[in-house]
């Protein structure tokens, strides 16, 4: 279970990345974020947030159209 | 961190054009790069306190069946540019500057601009500001 969740199921770009960072950005290092999102651009979004931020994709998964990422604060 | 700004001219003020300006803003805050805009024209007179809330409406280009997209958009709970651009100074470095010349053509006063702009300058602080970061028009 991660430490914090943050649900942006029907939001459009950009918000699911702008709700992740503003959870980040409350978080503390190491801990970990799972983001669920349907916005078929999060995909690649996300990973390049992750590149950019440093904030590892430690897993990832799709079902049925929502997109799950679990990430560690850098 | 050496790396430079994303520096936005906003000319236009219709809301296709701003909900851009928003997006592309607020994408740039969550990767921590620094956004600076500056605001002319009827991108200015779109960010007054009577009119940041008012239609704007739409690029010509929309017509009548991309008005009823955006505004199905709108329905389902797409924030507006105005809120999107809110979240987006919460999160990083956006610094929204008004043209000090526009603000006289327009007939405004720092005073009848909402909280979201910072200031006012000349495009010579613009371009100091912007260094040697890509300058989008838009």
């Amino acid at each position: 279970m991660a430490d914090v969740q943050v649900d942006a199921r029907g939001l459009n770009c950009p918000m699911p990345i702008v709700k992740t960072a503003q959870a980040v950005k409350a978080m503390v290092s190491g801990q970990t974020v799972e983001v669920l999102a349907t916005d078929p651009g999060s995909v690649k979004d996300f990973a390049a947030w992750s590149k950019t931020t440093g904030n590892n994709i430690i897993e990832q998964t799709a079902d049925g159209g929502v997109f799950r990422f679990v990430m560690q604060k850098k | 961190m050496d790396e430079q700004p994303v520096n936005f001219v906003v000319f236009s003020g219709t809301d296709d054009k701003l909900q851009a300006l928003a997006v592309m803003t607020a994408g740039a805050a969550a990767l921590g790069k620094q956004v600076n805009i500056f605001l002319q024209y009827w991108a200015l007179d779109a960010f007054s306190k009577a009119k940041i809330d008012a239609d704007h409406g739409l690029a010509p280009e929309a017509g009548t069946e991309g008005r009823a997209k955006v505004d199905a958009l709108a329905a389902a709970g797409q924030a507006s540019w105005a809120e999107t651009l809110r979240q987006a100074k919460e999160l990083g470095e956006v610094d929204i500057q008004a043209c000090s010349l526009s603000m006289d053509i327009l007939g405004l006063e720092e005073s009848d601009l909402d909280p979201l702009v910072d200031g006012l300058e000349g495009v010579t602080a613009f371009y100091l500001n912007a260094g040697d970061g890509q300058i989008i028009f838009i």
